[in-house]
């Protein structure tokens, strides 16, 4: 092993350096079938049973393009503005892996579906614009299990692949070089990244969960001299995957190369892998080396050739861009400029969303999702998506609230409950013993108790000082340990008292 | 040996209707002859007899219950090892598949199935179909029937043979760049390659995706199309098949026997004669042509400039593709396994290295070099491009040629059978043999080789080649159906009558 790199702060580097990103985004289709034959694409089915001879790479067997996979792919390109080819090919990638059944992947070479292409992401109040390079589709290979301590290909004592997996539908979406971002160069990223998510959510083409995977992000940097306007040699750091980790693992790389920079190192141009523990990335492959993938044009399928008529069907057919969309709902929910920003900027937009549709108030959903769920997300160092705690249970909690079921420190017990995997808010309720107590006798009962207890409070209040009452709600919950609701509690002590 | 295999598919298909025979007695018939004389040619490297007799027996039944599948059902057929067929080993002629028992049948092999025939066993190959004389096949070489010390022609010689030495009365070929035509011509039997896509590949193990053209391999014209119908048309899981009816391919044989060629244009391929081909090869493909002339035709000259660089482009884009073909035999999934010796805990890397290393002959490994090397960055417009513009330049000669002929005609191969061995340490010589059989592979154009007679100065067999426009399959099966009409009444009686007798083993059943 070699000795942790020297990394040079953050705002020092931002001060000597501009650097350059690039971002490119796996997305797994959430078709039915896999792009080249009709296994089904079910995540988490026990290993190899969603495989055919196709996607098992056997001798003589033969790939058929998925055609809603294509379809998938062109509305993606469409609302990345790209250009759409009117005719493109397949292209063999050739490699050995043994996760690979073919030992090629089939892929997009220099006729990529869509190209040319743009989108806006906003950062602070500041819109950054992303040029895409390419939007181009591509199968998924196999997963490796290497077994053993060490759980990496190094010192497993075996290794079991799974190829359910192989052959998933993906589209490979490349950025252009992204310059001008500045120190918030991280931040950049990382809402370019949510934003993607937003966007492949709206077209429904994914399920983008990307704890499973089913968006995988390479983040490429590279550092020039402050304003000398070049582009310095590119790492590409592999396997970025939660929006955090994009933010970081962006900010670890400006700090190590820059270090590495202003002692007179060279940047080796290779890929890196992120370590979501450490937070820091460590080399891979050098790129000098890289296989030459011999790429040509895929035999076995004829070109993709979409019908211009269906290109435009399928172009007036899509949703609303992502900021009128985010203008609509901003009105909608009644949110200001900043509440917005800050829900986009959590990577919360579309969960918040899900929560009003599923009958929370926005304020209500904004007010759990950004503060309460925001600080255990990222206590636990994952995204708020990945949770565990879905749009449907927050507003159930929330009406549990509104019913006067929970107050709010019940509730958020119950997020505690659904966080550790206890099941749904009500089951939580129920095995937890949350539900507050609207039995009237045994209230009624406490209150009493309570001015008993505190004759001074009670003469007060009886005196009209009634801002005297908390001292005796606080009595009565401490009895109730909690699970009382506060407004009735208040309520009766007023009935009793004046 | 019964009579009953010396007879044509469609004779044994009248009889079956007819109620003269069974499809066992007919199955058990060619068995027994596989039995008796294979040792000696070496056409098959696996034999399915309970299988096929299975299937035999099947037919029988559905037969007597008035349902016959088609006409050729209960005619049973010997299918080339290249093609996966469900529980029956699939080896492609190579070590690395040995073993390999494919969990799936071919498209093709289901309509096999699903006419009836019954599937006797697979034929002899060069190792992945990279050979003109099935000497390269890992399982030792096929035997020519006609002479046993020569080859019987490649890749597919062992389908071939085993038609030739009536061990089958039919069979399937593939064809990269002649290997279904030349072994037809080089053992006096037929051999056709469709259109490219009007067979599908699906199941057929690929040597070069672009070129590969299964097809059937028979005693005489009409059968071929019989078993063309069966195997041809569309299948939704080859994205580059067809979606096209079959052309009227028995129809077409059928009014070709009638002899009539009137008004039919029959273009003699300027490149494809002449020099570099055999005297005897020469002589018997020009009194073919002269035979069509009396039979109606109008002869004329084409000339195809292209084609002097089919061969050059041909290995290049071959090899290419099949090094990338060729590269999922890794020891991983299937087939051998062979570990590094004196290498501890070998990595994945190392098992691939040296199973590859143990499992793909010489001839293979020169391929994938070769194609390894033409894809490299750097080298790929110089060698796959260029080979890419040479192809379409020779659809063009194609297209052009087809403008005033309504088929080409050449000899299928320079030479009749060499000898074994002789050729081995000459892969160029070796390549030539496919000279004038590889421009329709690289237009995807139809080609079939018809019997011609026998060399004069070796007495062997030599062949005539019919190539049509893409799609025209029927042309070749009029043209090739009106040639050996005429010729059986020259000679009279089929060519195969000539060849000399196979010593028969005696069998214990
Ligand atoms: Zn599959």
């Amino acid at each position: 092993m070699t000795a942790a790199p020297a990394l040079m702060s953050f705002e020092e580097a931002l001060e000597r350096f501009d650097p350059a990103l690039g971002l490119e985004v796996h997305v797994e289709l959430n078709t039915a079938s896999k792009m080249f034959c009709g296994c089904a694409t079910e995540f988490g089915a026990p290993p190899n049973t969603q495989v055919c001879p196709t996607c098992l790479g056997l001798p003589g067997a033969m790939p058929v393009v998925n055609g809603t996979a294509v379809e998938s792919a062109i509305r993606i390109g469409l609302a990345l503005n790209c250009s759409i080819a009117p005719w493109c090919r397949f292209a063999r990638k050739n490699y050995f892996y043994p996760d690979m059944p073919k030992n090629f992947q089939t892929s997009q070479y220099d006729e990529p579906i869509a190209f040319d292409g743009w989108t806006e992401v906003e950062v602070d109040g500041e819109v950054f614009r992303i040029d895409i390079e390419r939007a181009h589709m591509e199968e998924d290979t196999g997963k490796s299990l290497h077994v053993g301590t060490s759980g990496r290909i190094h010192g497993a004592d075996y290794s079991l692949v799974d190829y359910n997996r192989a052959g998933i539908p993906l589209i490979e979406i490349v950025t252009r070089p992204i310059r001008g971002t500045g120190d918030k160069a991280p931040l950049v990223a990382k809402a370019y990244v949510a934003h993607l998510r937003e966007l492949l959510l709206g077209l429904g083409v994914s399920d983008v969960r990307m704890e499973q995977g089913s968006l995988r992000c390479d983040v490429n940097l590279s550092l020039a001299p402050s304003g000398a306007g070049t582009l310095g040699t590119r790492t590409e750091t592999k396997n970025v995957n939660s929006l955090r980790s994009v933010e970081r693992a962006v900010r670890y790389e400006i700090g190590r190369q820059a270090a590495r920079l202003v002692d007179g190192e060279r940047v080796v141009q290779e890929t890196r892998h992120w370590h979501e523990d450490t937070g820091i990335t460590t080399a891979g492959r050098e790129k000098s080396d890289a296989e030459d993938y011999r790429y040509f044009p895929e035999p076995d399928l004829v070109p993709v050739a979409p019908d211009e008529a269906w290109v435009e069907r399928l172009r007036a057919e899509l949703p609303e861009p992502l900021r009128e969309h985010r203008a609509r709902l901003q009105k909608e929910w009644g949110f200001s400029d900043l509440e917005m920003r800050d829900t986009v900027g959590a990577g919360a937009l579309h969960l918040v969303e899900e929560t009003i549709a599923a009958g929370a108030s926005p304020a209500a959903a904004r007010k759990w999702w950004l503060s309460d769920l925001a600080r255990r997300a990222n206590e636990r160092g994952v995204d708020l998506a990945d949770l565990g705690v879905s749009p449907t249970d927050v507003a159930r909690v929330q009406q549990l609230v509104d019913e006067g079921k929970v107050n709010d420190k019940l509730a958020r017990q119950v997020f505690d409950g659904v966080v550790a995997g206890e099941g749904t808010p009500d089951e939580v309720v129920a095995s937890r013993g949350l539900a507050v107590v609207s039995d009237e006798g045994a209230l009624s009962e406490a209150v009493d108790r309570a001015i008993e207890g505190n004759p001074d409070v009670a003469a007060k209040i009886r005196d009209g000082k009634v801002a005297a009452v908390g001292a005796l709600i606080g009595a009565v919950m401490k009895e109730m340990r909690g699970q009382a609701d506060a407004g009735r509690v208040r309520e009766l002590i007023l009935e009793k008292l004046t | 040996m019964s009579d009953l295999v010396r007879r044509t598919a469609a004779d044994l298909a009248d009889a079956l209707a007819a109620g003269e025979t069974t499809s066992v007695e007919l199955t058990e018939a060619h068995l027994d002859r596989i039995a008796a004389v294979d040792g000696d040619v070496h056409a098959f490297l696996h034999v399915d007899r309970e299988g096929a007799l299975e299937q035999a027996r099947a037919s029988d039944e559905r037969r007597a219950a008035g349902r016959p599948a088609g006409p050729l059902d209960g005619v049973p057929v010997a299918v080339k090892d290249v093609l996966a067929t469900k529980g029956l080993p699939t080896t492609c002629g190579s070590k690395i598949l040995e073993g390999w028992v494919p969990p799936y049948d071919a498209t093709l092999v289901t309509r096999l199935r699903e006419a009836g025939l019954p599937i006797l066993g697979k034929t002899n190959m060069d190792e992945f179909a990279m050979g003109s004389s099935t000497e390269h096949s890992a399982y030792g070489p096929t035997h020519n029937p006609w002479d046993l010390d020569r080859i019987p022609g490649g890749s597919g010689g062992g389908s071939a043979a085993a038609v030739a030495a009536f061990e089958a009365p039919l069979a399937i070929g593939t064809d990269t760049g002649g290997s279904i035509r030349q072994p037809g011509a080089v053992t006096g039997t037929v051999g056709v390659k469709p259109t490219y896509g009007g067979v599908s590949r699906y199941g057929l193990v690929a040597l070069a995706n672009s070129l590969d053209q299964a097809g059937p391999v028979t005693r005489t014209v009409l059968d071929a199309a019989l078993l063309h119908e069966v195997i041809g048309g569309h299948d939704p899981l080859d994205s580059t098949s067809v979606d096209q009816p079959v052309p009227p391919v028995v129809e077409a044989a059928r009014q070709g026997a009638a002899g009539d060629m009137k008004g039919v244009r029959i273009g003699v391929v300027k490149e494809l004669t002449g020099e570099g081909y055999q005297h005897g090869v020469q002589a018997r493909f020009d009194e073919s042509v002269q035979l069509l002339v009396d039979a109606g035709a109008e002869v004329v000259e084409v000339s195809c400039p292209s084609f002097v660089h089919a061969l050059a482009a041909y290995y290049l884009i071959l090899p290419s593709e099949a090094s990338s073909n060729l590269a999922k035999f890794d020891a991983m999934r299937y087939g051998l396994r062979v570990y590094p010796e004196g290498v501890e805990d070998p990595s994945a890397e190392e098992v691939m290295r040296a199973t590859r290393d143990a499992g793909f002959g010489d001839e293979v490994k020169r391929r994938i070099i070769l194609g390894t090397y033409a894809l490299s960055s750097g080298y790929y417009d110089a060698y796959y491009g260029q080979a890419q513009k040479v192809r379409t330049l020779i659809g063009r000669d194609f297209a052009s040629a087809f403008e005033s002929a309504d088929v080409l005609v050449s000899p299928t191969a320079p030479t009749t059978a060499f000898k074994l061995g002789e050729k081995l340490d000459d892969p160029v010589a070796m390549y030539l043999n496919d000279i004038a059989t590889i421009p329709a592979n690289l237009a995807g154009v139809p080609g079939l080789s018809v019997p011609s007679g026998l060399a004069d100065e070796d007495a062997l067999p030599t062949g005539f080649q019919v190539l049509a426009p893409a799609l025209a399959d029927d042309r070749l099966y009029r043209v090739g159906a009106a040639l050996e009409a005429a010729l059986l009444d020259r000679w009279g009686g089929p060519l195969l009558d000539k060849a000399p007798a196979l010593a028969e083993k005696e069998t214990v059943r």
